[in-house]
């Protein structure tokens, strides 16, 4: 297949990884935290989903650069016009 | 009690749209009903494993499990040990060859290609059905639980929408966004979002055990708070009553591991799809392998919730009475009585129509063990990691459905519509089919959710039958890929035996403490078993068991197929494989080893 599901699941990764990072920095020491034990689990976790994030994105884009330096595959029933 | 904020929205938002893209950028790659139906058969191994166990991880796994670990403590990791993995192991090693070898596109196609016609027909017009009607109870429970959880309330509430259309709408959207996804990327867009929802309920329920077991005082918190047999996989089996499941251990082992865990790793076309669409012969063997890692681990994640929810206080309605500067303040935290009559974070069933909990027959309170695991995340998570807990929720149950609609419209398209209706169409032809059948199965999904509104005992008696016909499979399997005097006449007559037997188990045995009906005996009862759990593996045994003789017998008496037409579907007629590899730790048998020492390991660890 022609995209490597790291770059997009990287991609999504990344953003919520960011969103909740960002969003756990804006409410540091709010009231809301008494649910998670007192833990800012949205920026903590945000961070490990952010590091996840970018390694996935990373390993997809080496392997997308690998995929593109491959011959072309033949692909059947397709009609070649011009032969 | 549920507050979403846009955050929350904003990262469930963010998945779907995410979903949606990946089918999009697949539409293009989607040339040949090759690439639609099997995904061009050019998966690597690990897209492929990881989506092999994802499609099994619908919400069944994640609610069900956490449920019965409320309810069976870790007796329940036995669904992962003894059913899962060495069935895992044996679909990799010794079935795959047969599957992926024999270029069969279906499950049924390798049924015709091995025995003939008729037992196709049976096993795909079977299967079609039991698919399309497992999808429509992922959506229907997804709907429920989003009612349940009041997802929607908060915005339908600000739109001024009235709050009865939340389950329709729940309906259609999870219909619309799996449709959509589908209809464009086929089963590599089913495949690459079900890897995606693995890693999202890893992200999702990790950090709701950690917590958990930090709140409750670690494993050592946890031992303490739980009855001390829900703490020990092994303790007990030798006899049913001294373990919760109530079942001995040849029940177990043959039921569960055996039939059971066979039964639906080794011949449901849902999870095989899966491994079929690897670009190779080894990738293909090592699929169920590489899924079997993940197996072994993932009972923490599922299991846990529920143990935790039940092991935690229960709330109770009080009142804290305060002296400020004279004036007497009292603040009473009134918790609803459903919650109150439960047991940790799991509430007691309500009767609908008293507004009272429901009691069993020795007065304790019903319990919803379903809630075990929503209400975990609804206790832990803040705003912000709740949305992507609630999105994991969501991305198990429409994976499921994904998984469901992608098999039958491979069945639907090749094994009815191609081998009955139109033999000999264009393959653009055939890619038209299977994308209107996915329409098709989309909206019998929907009738069949709206159906179990109304009819919630035909739903369990649909599901009932359905057991009754996946219990014998496996030993039809077993006898074609091993046995060369196999045939049609004899694997046709063995699995209508198979399922006659199981019905017929069914209707002579009750659990003791349900009544004849849809818990059995509804012909008249002739033993009871302890739980329904025990009733439900000795009735698999006995499928298996009848269809194993029935077949052996008759396959016996009628004509065998020549050697030189069963190369390749048996055993002993197919060369061995090629060694791929110089690097024998890669060989799938390596692989097979390492994760069956893991698996023991584990249950050891657990005893």
């Amino acid at each position: 297949m022609s995209l490597d599901l790291r770059i997009p699941m990287g991609m999504m990764f990344t953003l919520v990884g960011m969103i909740l990072t960002a969003f756990g920095l804006s409410t540091r020491g709010s009231a809301i935290y008494a649910a998670s034990l007192g833990i800012n689990a949205n920026f903590w976790w945000g961070l490990v989903l952010l590091v996840f994030g970018v390694t996935m994105l990373l390993l997809g884009r080496r392997g997308q650069k690998r995929l593109a330096s491959l011959p072309p595959e033949p692909v059947e029933g397709e009609v070649r016009r011009g032969h | 009690m549920l507050n979403l904020t846009a955050v929350d929205w904003l990262i469930m938002l963010l998945y779907f749209v995410f979903v949606l893209g990946i089918g999009f950028a697949l539409k293009r790659s989607m040339k040949t009903s090759k690439d639609f139906f099997q995904a061009g058969r050019a998966l690597p191994a690990w897209i492929c494993g990881l989506a092999f166990i994802s499609a099994n991880l619908g919400a069944q796994e994640v609610i069900g499990m956490g449920a019965s670990g409320a309810k069976y403590g870790l007796e329940t990791a036995h669904f992962y040990g003894i059913g899962a993995i060495p069935a895992m192991i044996f679909v990799g090693i010794f079935m795959m060859p047969f599957y992926y070898g024999s270029k069969a596109r279906s499950v049924p196609e390798f049924l015709r290609m091995r025995f003939d016609e008729k037992t196709r027909a049976l096993n795909a017009c079977s299967f079609a059905v039991m698919t399309v009607f497992s999808s429509g109870i992922s959506m229907y429970a997804m709907a429920r639980l989003i009612q349940a959880l009041h997802v929607f309330d908060g915005l339908f509430y600000a739109l001024g929408w009235p709050q009865q259309g939340i389950f329709t709408f729940s309906i259609v959207l999870s219909a619309i966004i799996v449709l959509a996804y589908i209809f464009l990327g086929g089963l590599t867009s089913a495949i690459y979002n079900e890897v995606l929802q693995f890693f999202l309920i890893i992200a999702g329920f990790l950090p709701l055990v950690l917590l958990g077991l930090k709140n409750i005082g670690g494993w050592a918190g946890l031992k303490a708070s739980v009855p001390v047999a829900y703490m020990h996989e092994w303790h007990g089996v030798a006899h049913a009553s001294t373990n919760p499941m109530g079942i001995e251990i040849i029940g177990l082992g043959m039921g569960l591991g055996f039939v059971l865990g066979s039964g639906y790793w080794c011949t449901d076309f849902l999870v095989i799809q899966t491994a079929m669409a690897s670009k190779n012969m080894e990738s293909a063997r090592r699929v169920p392998l590489i899924a079997a890692v993940p197996k072994i681990f993932f009972p923490f994640l599922v299991i846990l919730p529920g143990l935790l929810a039940i092991g935690l206080p229960t709330p109770h309605t009080t009142t804290v009475e305060r002296n400020i500067n004279g004036m007497i303040v009292r603040d009473t935290n009134v918790v609803p009585q459903n919650v109150e009559e439960g047991r940790g974070l799991v509430p007691a069933k309500m009767n609908p129509v008293t507004g009272k909990p429901m009691f069993m027959a020795n007065g304790q309170p019903l319990l919803d063990y379903d809630m075990a695991t929503p209400n975990m995340l609804l206790h832990f998570f803040p705003t912000g990691i709740l949305g992507l807990g609630l999105t994991a929720l969501l991305a198990s149950f429409m994976s499921g459905m994904a998984g469901n609609v992608t098999a039958f419209n491979t069945v639907f398209t090749y094994d009815l519509y191609q081998s009955y209706i139109h033999k000999s169409g264009s393959d653009k032809h055939y890619m038209a089919v299977g994308r209107w059948a996915t329409v098709g199965g989309i909206l019998l999904s929907i009738a069949t959710a709206y159906a179990a509104i109304n009819f919630n005992n035909i739903m369990d008696t649909l599901q009932l039958v359905f057991s009754f016909v996946n219990a014998p499979l496996f030993a039809t399997f077993l006898l074609g890929m091993f046995w060369k005097r196999a045939t049609g006449h004899g694997a046709f007559a063995g699995l209508i035996a198979g399922t006659c037997a199981a019905m017929l188990h069914h209707g002579l045995t009750l659990p003791i403490e349900a009544n004849p009906g849809i818990h059995g005996g509804w012909m008249t009862v002739v033993h009871h078993y302890p739980s329904d759990m025990a009733q439900n593996f000795w009735g698999a045994i006995f499928a298996f068991g009848a269809n194993f003789i029935v077949t052996v017998v008759v396959s016996l008496a009628t004509k065998a197929r020549p050697e030189s037409e069963l190369v390749g579907l048996v055993h002993s007629l197919t060369p061995k494989p090629p060694r791929a590899h110089d690097v024998w730790w890669k060989s799938p048998e390596a692989l097979a080893v390492a994760v069956l020492l893991m698996a023991i390991g584990l249950n050891i660890f657990f005893y």
